[in-house]
């Protein structure tokens, strides 16, 4: 579904990403683990447009989307839960939510939102609140809505368990699990190893903006060499 | 006190300009972070347009709205400049925008003229005697138009998806892009709304204060001082600030001397900038962390 062949990227000057290559089938939920900065969100911005490959392909369901423009590639059904959430913080929880639906005009909009409220109840009992002020889980909690929002084929989730209690990571993984059993294509990007190696099928290893190692998750955990860079045992 | 109300009235007429011409400010700034300095010609522009188009024998409210629809049409082509400059750093954008402004003062000198020209009120020279003090149609005019302009722009961030996309983008502009928003597109038309709003102010001024090509000079420096005491981000503390400016300018004319007038605007502005870098009515942007 997504191909990405001998990516290179800069970011301001340094090499951020050099000759990236791994795939992602349809339905696969699959991670990318490495240190803070590794290259890991250059990765993602890459895919989702908002940043420009120095040379290198990204295909997506047998289109080259290395050169679209961002809002092009939402359009093809990619969604992207950025870093930090980027939220739109002086809008309302319900606003951020209907943004997420920017590329949609069909007319089951309002019926997603309440699919959403159900699934995080506090969203509804918040969603005239700005966003902003609502508390770092309930924000990301926005954010994954606001991604679903626009019924993605694709979603890109970048350091979804960031600054976040165990209990709400746990909620958000609840969520994302569902999620990929209702279809959709799952790509997270975590610094937190264990956690990314215990829910995704197949993960990639990121160091300094080479992909030194991937597999299938399940085995990733029981290696000796990521145990002790990723694991910390 | 009758003096008193006539001072306030004419300020917050002129006042209403000001937030027109300020509310362009805080519109551009917010999606692209820049100042744009023609934000002035544009009133002039507006104004002048009007002037020459009802000489050239064009009833009142066609050359009203020609004059807008060509205001904005140089709105998107200082736009297309600046997405076109390879500079990318925000001081040369800006810079670009003040060689933009004395572009347009020189090209309205070639292709109007030098004079002072005034246009006939749209609602006839006439005023009437309410509570004690004198009021022309006119200003009851602009206050109205303004108003309804600013409600208009309100509903428009508000409830309309494009509306709510420039706030998106005036936000995060990466979010706003991974939404699927068209950032360039929304940057058009933020330049084209900035100077259709700026255009309406001129024309609706020319009547009482008279127009020229280099009318633009002050009026956008009172725009701006209007945003900066309004808080740059938020284009109805831009109508506030445009507001207490105007106010403070009549009151200082009236009372001390009309030397001062100008001199009103800037000192707000340094007093501002020194004390309140936010504004009065700047966005205190809620952020947990």
């Amino acid at each position: 579904m997504l191909k990405i062949e001998k990516l290179c990227c800069n970011y301001k000057q340094i090499i951020a990403l050099s000759d990236v290559s791994l795939h992602i089938n349809r339905g696969e939920m699959i991670s990318l683990i490495g240190a803070n900065g590794a290259g890991k969100t250059t990765l993602l911005r890459a895919i989702s447009g908002l940043q420009n490959p120095k040379s290198g392909n990204i295909y997506f369901e047998n289109k080259n989307i290395t050169k679209l423009e961002s809002h092009d590639v939402a359009k093809l059904g990619i969604a992207q839960i950025p870093e930090g959430r980027g939220l739109f913080s002086i809008l309302s929880v319900e606003e951020n939510l209907r943004l997420g639906a920017y590329i949609r005009d069909d007319n089951e909009i309002e019926l997603d939102i309440e699919k959403i409220y159900s699934q995080f109840p506090i969203l509804k009992e918040k969603s005239k609140e700005y966003a902003g002020t609502l508390s770092g889980g309930q924000q990301q909690m926005v954010a994954v809505g606001r991604a679903l929002m626009s019924r993605p084929k694709l979603l890109l989730l970048d350091e979804p368990s960031m600054g976040l209690a165990p209990i709400i990571v746990e909620e958000i993984f609840e969520a994302i699990k569902i999620l990929r059993d209702s279809g959709t294509t799952i790509f997270i990007v975590e610094q937190n190893a264990f956690l990314a190696l215990s829910v995704t099928d197949r993960a990639y290893v990121l160091e300094n903006g080479r992909i030194v190692m991937s597999g299938n998750s399940v085995e990733l955990l029981e290696d000796e060499g990521v145990k002790e860079a990723y694991l910390g045992a | 006190m009758n003096e008193f109300l006539g001072f306030l009235l004419s300020g917050v007429t002129v006042g209403f300009i000001y937030a027109l011409v300020g509310i362009g400010f805080t519109v551009i700034y917010n999606s692209s972070g820049i100042i744009n300095f023609s934000q002035g010609e544009f009133v002039m522009a507006g104004g002048m347009s009007t002037v020459f188009l009802l000489k050239a024998g064009l009833p009142l409210g066609v050359s009203f709205i020609l004059a807008i629809m060509i205001t904005s049409m140089i709105g998107i082509v200082l736009y297309k400049l600046i997405s076109f400059s390879k500079e990318s750093s925000q001081i040369s954008l800006i810079i670009l925008t003040l060689g933009f402004a004395i572009f347009l003062r020189g090209l309205a000198e070639v292709v109007f003229d030098k004079e002072l020209h005034t246009m006939p009120s749209f609602v006839g020279d006439s005023s009437f005697d309410m509570f004690g003090t004198t009021l022309t149609y006119q200003s009851i005019l602009i206050m109205i138009v303004s108003i309804v302009i600013v409600t208009l722009l309100y509903f428009f961030f508000k409830k309309t998806k494009t509306g709510q996309a420039m706030m998106a983008a005036s936000i995060n502009v990466d979010a706003a892009r991974l939404m699927g928003i068209n950032i360039k597109k929304i940057l058009m038309i933020n330049f084209a709304l900035s100077a259709a709003i700026a255009a309406i102010g001129g024309v609706l001024l020319t009547p009482i204060t008279s127009t020229n090509y280099e009318v633009g000079i002050m009026l956008g420096l009172k725009g701006f001082a209007a945003a900066i005491i309004g808080g740059l981000s938020n284009p109805f503390g831009a109508v506030a600030g445009g507001l207490v400016l105007g106010i403070l300018e009549s009151l200082i004319a009236g009372y001390i001397s009309s030397e001062y007038k100008d001199a009103v605007a800037f000192v707000a502005l340094l007093a501002i900038l020194f004390f309140m870098p936010g504004g009065i009515f700047g966005n205190t942007k809620a952020q947990r962390v």
